[in-house]
């Protein structure tokens, strides 16, 4: 189960997302960043966006997962609520592919509070707790 | 903060002794209270700061440090080249060259009370602000290039603004050495819809009044006077800096350790000045610059058509811009006593140059550079002007705002921005604002007091106190 939470930060704010799995640990990390800007329960999951990234590691992976829907949220203007993942292995490190369900931002209706600027390697952690559970988290710049 | 591991050097100046990895000592320019109140995380983040390659002299907090990413917000530190010195993109951060600029107005508190609301109103109208906002400016590719080449230079050519304002401006609005090839093309996508955009967060638009003088020689030079209207602009680089950050911040870090560069914290990515990837940073990074430049002038000329609307023949002089997400090449003379050339980071720090120093406006030389510090909605802003000697304390630089004193998330369950609009507008403030959440995060209450950091800065000898600003309108993002 996708678990999701902000954390305090002096200046931002930091995003963990927990689950069973990598892959639901990095929606709820998602979830959370989308928290930052507004109640995500305010965000209909309408229109799919397409991602992918690459990275050497879990943790750059997140950052990049998390940066790639900074730019979507930016250049598309739109919010998500809802994402789908894979992460593969492979030689040079894990591949991510996702779709991310949003829409426009409505101002009225979402009062987002700050767009985020970029996701930051403070607090970033990827690990599997003794619990077995998965958590991805980081601070990002809002 | 633990001040056990600290010396004090003054009333307002506290060394953190060189150990461990630390190349040099950690300086922190703040009174007791300050001090105390300080998270431990800003000594830490001093402390790793020092252990960098290349440093200068000593790695500087300034008044309203707080805990940042990699650098603390209010670090201060300078690297040469020659020795083995770095640039940082953690070091300057995700919002380039964000900073502040006054405008006058010829306005008294009296001229703007019978239209405040109808000014407010106009202003919210026609200012871009908050998430999701775009501009009405597309710029071409080659439009793009010229303006991260140009920046305010390039706006006023294309007829935002005049001449006059490059005077005052930074490096004359346009920063040498900007690299719009060395910009990625997702940082130019990003930008494509938020030129003249204010942002959101902490940025804002805001009409003030100077409400005290400290300073009658600097007041006078900088042309304010008590009861006098003016306009502060408070953002950055936007979409096309925040990319740049991102960009350069991963591309460090992996390539930090081929380097051979330890870091003790990731979010201090760095490249040696003398590498491809520095130089490539560096000409990307005065390209954000430019941007921001570019930026706060077009919002310029959006609030002066307001202005001139409401109140036709009221013109608007720019004061000063500063920026405080930098890192500049800049000419200082070291405690050893010599001249060099510097890469000076300043994340969440301005420029402040004393009296006598050649690249201010020949108009402000004789009393120093004015420093614009940054309020918070509810709060004061101050106009301060760089203190005689500053160039030896802190390589010409001081604090740049309040810094926050609780979280958003804090803030969010304390108070309804409904509640915040409203209180405020009992004392004459007027917000604007495309969201009462945003206004919730960014209560006054959410900061420290400035009074207390600008008090700190002027008796550090940073820069000393010229003006506080009280507010009356604030477009916030």
């Amino acid at each position: 189960m996708i678990g999701w939470q902000t954390f305090e930060h002096e200046a931002d704010v930091g995003v963990r997302g927990t689950g069973a799995t990598l892959v639901e640990a990095f929606a709820g990390a998602a979830l959370a960043m989308t928290a930052a800007v507004c109640d995500p329960a305010t965000v209909a999951a309408r229109a799919p966006v397409l991602v992918g990234c690459a990275a050497p590691d879990a943790e750059l992976l997140l950052l990049d997962w998390l940066n790639a829907l900074v730019f979507e949220m930016a250049t598309r203007r739109m919010l998500f609520a809802r994402f789908e993942l894979a992460i593969t292995p492979s030689e040079g490190g894990p591949h991510l592919r996702a779709t991310a369900w949003g829409e426009p931002v409505d101002v009225v209706r979402h009062q987002p509070a700050a767009e985020v600027k970029g996701a930051s390697f403070c607090e970033l952690k990827v690990a599997q707790r003794a619990d077995g559970q998965w958590l991805a988290q980081c601070v990002v710049d809002v | 903060m633990d001040t056990s591991r600290l010396k004090r050097r003054g009333p307002c100046e506290w060394e953190l002794p060189a150990s461990g990895r630390m190349r040099v000592p950690g300086v922190i320019f703040a009174s007791k209270e300050l001090v105390q109140a300080m998270d431990d995380k800003v000594a830490e983040q001093v402390a790793n700061v020092a252990s960098l390659p290349g440093i200068v002299d000593a790695s500087y907090a300034m008044p309203d440090a707080h805990w940042g990413y990699g650098f603390p917000i209010g670090g201060v530190a300078a690297f040469d080249a020659d020795e083995g010195g770095v640039v940082s993109a953690g070091g300057v951060g995700f919002d380039i060259s964000c900073g502040v600029r006054t405008l006058h107005t010829g306005l008294r508190e009296a001229d703007v009370a019978a239209v405040k609301k109808r000014l407010a109103d106009l202003l919210f109208a026609r200012i871009p602000a908050g998430v999701g906002s775009t501009g009405a400016l597309r710029l071409s590719a080659a439009q793009m290039d010229a303006m991260l080449r140009g920046g305010a230079r390039w706006a006023v050519k294309e007829g935002y603004g005049s001449e006059a304002d490059l005077a005052r401006i930074e490096e004359h609005g346009c920063v040498a050495g900007a690299d719009p090839t060395a910009v990625s093309d997702m940082a130019k996508q990003r930008q494509r819809d938020e030129m003249g955009t204010l942002g959101s967060g902490n940025h804002y638009l805001e009409v003030q009044v100077v409400d005290a003088v400290f300073d009658a020689a600097a007041a006078r030079a900088y042309g304010l006077a008590q009861g006098d209207v003016v306009v502060s602009i408070h953002c950055g680089s936007r979409g096309l800096g925040h990319q740049i950050g991102t960009d350069f911040l991963r591309e460090m870090v992996i390539a930090a350790g081929q380097a051979g560069i330890v870091l003790p914290d990731r979010e201090l990515a760095c490249a040696p000045l003398k590498s491809a990837l520095g130089q490539r940073y560096l000409g990307a990074m005065r390209a954000g610059i430019n941007c921001a430049l570019a930026n706060r002038q077009i919002l310029t000329h959006l609030a002066r058509e307001a202005f001139a609307g409401l109140l036709p023949g009221v013109r608007l002089p720019l004061l000063y811009d500063v920026s405080h997400n930098t890192c500049k090449e800049e000419m200082h003379v070291s405690a050893d006593g010599r001249q060099r050339r510097l890469f000076v980071h300043r994340k969440g720090a301005t420029r402040a140059f004393g009296p006598g120093h050649r690249e201010l406006p020949a108009e402000y030389r004789h009393v120093g550079q004015p420093v614009l510090i940054g309020g918070s909605m509810g709060t004061a802003s101050w106009v301060l002007a760089g203190s005689a000697g500053t160039e030896e304390r802190a390589f010409g630089s001081a604090c740049h705002g309040a810094g926050r004193a609780m979280s958003r998330n804090a803030a969010l369950r304390r108070w309804h921005g409904r509640n915040v609009v409203d209180e405020l507008a009992a004392k004459g403030i007027l917000i604007r604002s495309p969201s009462f959440r945003g206004v919730a995060e960014e209560a006054p209450l959410a900061y420290k007091d400035v009074g207390e950091v600008v008090e700190a800065a002027d008796r550090a000898g940073l820069a000393r106190k010229v003006a506080r600003l009280r507010p009356l309108v604030c477009i916030k993002g």
